[in-house]
């Protein structure tokens, strides 16, 4: 292992988040604290518990959610994207590093990032409504997982963009819609229920899902199949970038 | 000399079907300055960017220290060092903090002392904690040496080093190159300007259409294909060449003012004591006189062009 490489290319990484702190942790911040005042306290007050809890709280892991799945993805696809349209990735092509060592920096750093934003929207949330975490250790353990296999998603579409519009398209198109429609705001039961069944296939409620019953104990969708849709799409992410390595698909000709 | 670089049977064509590289077969010296010299489009990037791992191979092998380039990656590609042709890295980064990163990307461990010395020899030091987009162009071109020069690797590769650079950089480069050269670096240059060539490799490969059509050292190359002139300066100018000296290769130059000798450098016999001693008994004088011998760029045009 080229831990010195590895360690390079992290605190690059992680470095560039310094650079943009303002567009990198303060902007999700205050669009999340928005969301609270908003949705919350505004709107919030005038309505009753779901799923017995008030809806300023219910809505607190979704709005977490929602952050880890844009920024891991924003920040992973742009970390790798970002020498290959410079054309400083000839460096990284070049160095004695393994794919593996690539992967560990661009994902772990941009993984860190979100986790870190994650936390300190937790923290925020706590300034607006006052909520309680059942399950600390799944919290934690389904934040985790979320940034690292949402930041090799955004590696692959940092990979595979070849120009901004792309690395923009899959997170606009894409991953904000499944999250506003995968129960950040609501709880599926509320929804009819030929909507109940279509919004089961999006990815996104098994996340959100999982996510809030570590706070609340409760939750739309069995946890245990929660658990395994995310270790499913990690899987897939893995086999993904396994393959993108081996081919050196749109990394070398 | 052993081979540091050795290149069997390599070939690419890309995805594409553009054949870049047809078979190269080249060995590179240890301690040597190679110039890889042809035309734009004649596959030089292509052959430095599958050493340094950027490019995959077609076929064929490569081994750089007697290591293979794919099977023993690691070990091949630490002892190299890249400048590529276009000045590219993040540019919001400081000069500092870009040379570190190059640095631990290739596996060694952080040395502040030697990166000082590195960035006062290439005259960056003044510069350190200045973001890349701040710099010229020329001092960026000396970010991207020092970058490739930051793992205190034992081979250099220089992709059209001197392209766009001032004079004073290019000095400054030499300079760099020979004192690289007697801490024992390897350096293997591309270039399209033969005068960059001629000045500093001591082998010279010239590279034609995924070819290589030629490798040779430079004074022999000089010398087997250099043709010399001999110009006599004439006190009083010729209307017509004197029937008794056919047998030279004489022309009349300067509207009579000049005799020109071509004859070849390589022959022991040049004729010209032959040819003087003629002149004097045909009562020719002369007030100057001077030899030239061709340049590269001329033996590279008759070689590009005669394929």
């Amino acid at each position: 292992m080229n831990f010195y490489a590895i360690k390079a290319i992290y605190l690059f990484e992680l470095a560039r988040t310094w650079r943009t702190l303002l567009q990198s942790i303060a902007t999700p911040v205050i669009s999340t604290s928005l969301y609270f005042v908003v949705f919350g306290s505004a709107i919030g007050s005038g309505m009753t518990q779901v799923q017995g809890v008030s809806y300023g709280a219910f809505i607190i892991p979704g709005l977490i959610m929602l952050a880890l799945l844009t920024e891991s993805i924003s920040n992973a696809s742009f970390g790798i994207y970002m020498p290959k349209y410079s054309g400083s990735i000839y460096e990284l092509l070049s160095a004695p590093v393994s794919y593996l060592e690539i992967l560990i920096g661009y994902v772990g750093a941009a993984a860190t990032k979100s986790v870190v934003l994650g936390v300190i929207i937790l923290l925020t949330a706590h300034l607006f409504v006052d909520f309680e975490i059942l399950h600390p250790f799944w919290m934690a353990a389904f934040l985790v997982l979320t940034a690292l296999t949402f930041s090799l998603f955004g590696f692959i579409i940092g990979v595979w963009a070849d120009g901004w519009e792309k690395l923009q398209i899959v997170p606009a198109l894409i991953v904000t819609p499944l999250t506003f429609l995968g129960g950040s705001f609501y709880s599926i039961s509320m929804l009819p229920p030929v909507w109940q069944t279509v919004t089961l296939f999006n990815p996104v409620v098994y996340l959100i899902s999982a996510f809030r019953w570590s706070f609340y104990g409760v939750s739309d969708v069995n946890v245990g199949v929660s658990l395994a849709m995310i270790l499913g799409f990690l899987l897939l992410c893995i086999l993904a970038v396994g393959w993108i390595f081996k081919t050196g698909y749109r990394l070398k000709s | 000399m052993p081979s540091v670089i050795s290149i069997q049977q390599l070939n690419k064509t890309y995805a594409s079907g553009h054949p870049a590289l047809k078979t190269i077969n080249l060995e590179i010296s240890q301690g040597e300055i190679f110039a890889l010299l042809g035309p734009n489009g004649a596959g030089k990037t292509t052959l430095i960017s599958i050493i340094c791992g950027i490019v995959n191979p077609g076929g064929g092998r490569v081994l750089v220290g007697g290591k293979d380039i794919i099977k023993d990656y690691r070990a091949a590609r630490s002892q190299i060092g890249l400048v590529p042709q276009e000045l590219v890295s993040d540019v919001f980064e400081t000069v500092w903090a870009t040379v570190t990163f190059s640095r631990g990307l290739f596996g060694k461990k952080p040395n502040p002392a030697y990166l000082e010395q590195l960035l006062k020899d290439l005259s960056l030091w003044d510069k350190r904690d200045a973001k890349i987009f701040e710099l010229s162009g020329g001092m960026k071109r000396r970010v991207m040496i020092a970058k490739a020069l930051s793992h205190e690797p034992q081979i250099l590769f220089l992709d059209e080093p001197t392209a766009g650079v001032d004079v004073e950089l290019r000095r400054d480069m030499w300079n760099m190159v020979r004192g690289l050269r007697e801490r024992g670096v390897t350096i293997i240059l591309t270039t399209h300007y033969i005068e960059e060539a001629e000045e500093m490799a001591d082998r010279i490969g010239v590279i034609r259409k995924g070819e290589i059509i030629l490798v040779e050292d430079k004074q022999t190359l000089m010398h087997k294909l250099g043709k010399k002139q001999l110009t006599l300066h004439l006190q009083q100018p010729l209307t017509s060449l004197p029937a008794t000296l056919a047998e030279y290769s004489l022309e009349l130059a300067e509207e009579g003012h000049a005799l020109v000798l071509t004859y070849d450098a390589q022959r022991e016999h040049s004729g010209i004591a032959e040819l003087l001693q003629a002149l004097a008994e045909l009562g020719i004088g002369f007030k100057d006189l001077q030899s030239s011998q061709s340049s590269l760029e001329d033996i590279f045009v008759s070689l590009v062009s005669s394929r």
